[in-house]
């Protein structure tokens, strides 16, 4: 439980700290930080395999991609004008009204059901069936098949598309 | 009776000494087999035979003075080293080097020689590998100079596009071993065939070994893939500006990756700790010997071979090694499926 | 054993952050990153779901979600380097020349 407290401690205040920064590559790093914080709470939700490919993919591979390229457009000098990084007036009051009636909404609707607070042991949960990596893969490949088949697809287009809209014009 | 407790807190700091040794060594002998290949001696005042060589440079470095670019920014200039070192040492956590013992009778149970066994360790062991990437970029873009910014971009795009081909040719031992676990990889390799050739993956996957031991070259930017770092080029590339102790913590990340990818080869292809004429529990004997002669192959590669330049280390990445790579895996889950390993 | 509240919560407060990221930040790569903090959220809901009802479906979930936010990640910001080559800004009211 403390060790729960301590990593959701440390991804709000990464995450809040990304949001507001005024460095785009400090926002990048502390968003890794945010990334590993929560890939201990998935080992804590006996999901070793996802914290591990959180890790390999979204702190590994796709912070890299965002830092190579707030390092290629310099953005680190960028000022976004004299209002600073966050303007105060609309999108403010617009922005945190949002965010305020979206947590608030969900921490009222979990005091009302006592339900989900109750299944604190999950109907059963076997956790060994739920780190099992085998157990996984034959889910992905047998139930998701189709779905595992579109992303490829997806990320076949992604690629093209990406090296397509990066490239001069030559 | 030693508690469990103590015994692993034990071997936490027996494998950071270790691996401090280790990297020592490392220093020690890649200048001795440099002078040797080169048909020179080494360093040899220092202590018998040079040996204490690496503890002189240490203090030589911890003495020097730390300098920093006026233009770096303070924070991630001194965190990209710790970064680096932290990486490094983290990555060992998870390789075990040592059959389940009971350290001569002192425990009430056997312990695996290991810091931690999670049953994904190999993942474990690429993702902190994919960590350390952000020590050489942040190292490189906090120094503000364009050597080490241009080394450091360098160095990232190696690393991530041969960390393509290292983990697909991880998949192909995967595929084999069934078990994503280095332990239980490990003991897969026990026993020989026909009396008297080992059961290592080595031989049932000679080309994914050579993949991954390219790919691991490539991974710890060293010879023949150290553009990043080349002399004649970029002055030193992401670490010119460091000096004192953040260069040293440089220089041992490299060392300890190095270390650290040798000996998951040798859990992966070439049997562990498993050896003949050794009793069980002394087989961290043959796992100190294995990483030792694949360590020596690496010291070797880098006195030996020019360097590739850039496009060339690039394309063969990704035009040759991942092609194979793929090939590899496609062949190995074949094989499995239909000769029903 | 944290109850499945908690996590929920946490993913709650994650995804408001993204959402005031996306509301708030004149810079498109700041924006990029608070989509991704939500994406994050959304992710620790579904495995904390996965969890809590005993299978792995939440993770499998997870990995999509990862994928295709790799996607989304690598062509959002091949858009920005080529919207930042066009007007040599990355601030999103740079770009109104659509607007009437």
């Amino acid at each position: 439980m403390l060790l729960f407290l301590l990593f959701a401690a440390v991804a709000v205040g990464a995450s809040l700290m990304v949001v507001l920064g005024r460095n785009p590559m400090h926002s990048v790093l502390l968003l890794i930080v945010s990334f590993a914080a929560l890939a201990a709470i998935y080992v804590g939700l006996d999901a070793p395999f996802a914290a591990v490919v959180q890790i390999i993919i979204y702190a590994g591979a796709i912070m890299v991609l965002f830092l190579f390229v707030v390092m290629l457009l310099n953005a680190h000098t960028e000022d976004e004008g004299a209002a600073g990084p966050t303007p105060a007036g609309k999108p403010l009051v617009a922005g945190v009204a949002v965010a305020a009636a979206l947590v608030l909404e969900l921490a009222w609707a979990l005091a009302r059901t006592r339900g989900t607070s109750g299944r604190t042991g999950g109907g059963g949960a076997d956790a060994s069936v739920l780190q099992s990596v085998r157990e996984l893969g034959g889910v992905l490949y047998r139930d998701y098949s189709l779905a595992f088949e579109v992303t490829s697809i997806l990320i076949l287009v992604a690629m093209v598309g990406a090296v397509v809209l990066a490239r001069r014009e030559s | 009776m030693i508690p469990l407790y103590v015994a692993q807190f034990g071997i936490v700091l027996a494998v950071f000494v270790a691996l401090l040794l280790a990297a020592a060594v490392m220093v020690y002998s890649e200048r001795k087999v440099a002078g040797l290949i080169q048909q020179r001696y080494g360093p040899y005042l220092v202590g018998p035979k040079g040996i204490l060589q690496p503890f002189a440079d240490v203090f030589k470095l911890i003495f020097k003075e730390s300098l920093r670019p006026a233009a770096a920014d303070t924070i991630l200039f001194y965190a990209a080293p710790i970064l680096s070192a932290t990486a490094a040492f983290a990555a060992f956590a998870v390789v075990p080097f040592g059959a389940e013992t009971t350290l001569f009778g002192l425990l009430k149970e056997p312990i695996r020689l290991q810091v931690a066994d999670v049953n994904v360790a190999v993942l474990v062991v690429f993702a902190i590998t994919s960590i350390s990437i952000y020590g050489i970029v942040l190292a490189g873009w906090s120094s503000n100079s364009k050597y080490s910014l241009l080394g450091a971009l360098r160095s990232a795009s190696q690393m991530i596009s041969y960390e393509l081909s290292y983990g697909v040719s991880l998949a192909s031992v995967l595929v084999v071993a069934g078990s994503l676990s280095l332990t239980e990889i490990v003991d897969a390799q026990q026993g020989t065939w026909l009396g008297f050739v080992p059961r290592w993956f080595v031989f049932l996957q000679p080309l994914g070994f050579v993949i991954f031991m390219i790919a691991g070259v490539a991974e710890t930017n060293r010879s023949p893939f150290d553009f990043p770092e080349a002399e004649q080029e970029l002055v030193a590339g992401y670490h010119t500006e460091y000096s004192s102790t953040p260069f040293m913590m440089f220089f041992l990340a490299e060392y300890i990756n190095m270390v650290t990818t040798a000996a998951v080869a040798t859990d992966l292809f070439l049997g562990g700790w498993h050896g003949p004429f050794l009793p069980e529990s002394l087989g961290w004997i043959w796992f100190l010997i294995k990483t030792g002669a694949i360590l020596f192959f690496y010291i070797w590669m880098r006195w030996t071979l020019p360097r590739l330049r850039y496009d060339q280390l690039m394309q063969f990445g990704w035009k040759v090694m991942l092609p194979l790579a793929a090939l590899n895996l496609i062949l190995t889950a074949a094989g499995v499926i239909y000769l029903g390993n | 054993m944290v109850p499945l509240g908690y996590y929920l919560l946490l993913s709650a407060i994650l995804f408001a952050t993204g959402t005031l990221g996306v509301f708030l930040r004149r810079n498109v790569i700041t924006v990029l990153l608070s989509i991704e903090v939500m994406l994050n959220a959304v992710n620790l809901a579904f495995i904390s779901f996965g969890r809590f009802q005993g299978s792995v479906d939440g993770q499998v979930i997870m990995f999509f979600v990862v994928t295709v936010a790799a996607a989304e990640a690598a062509v959002g910001l091949a858009l920005v380097i080529a919207l930042f080559r066009h007007r040599e800004s990355l601030n999103p009211d740079a770009f109104t020349s659509l607007k009437w």
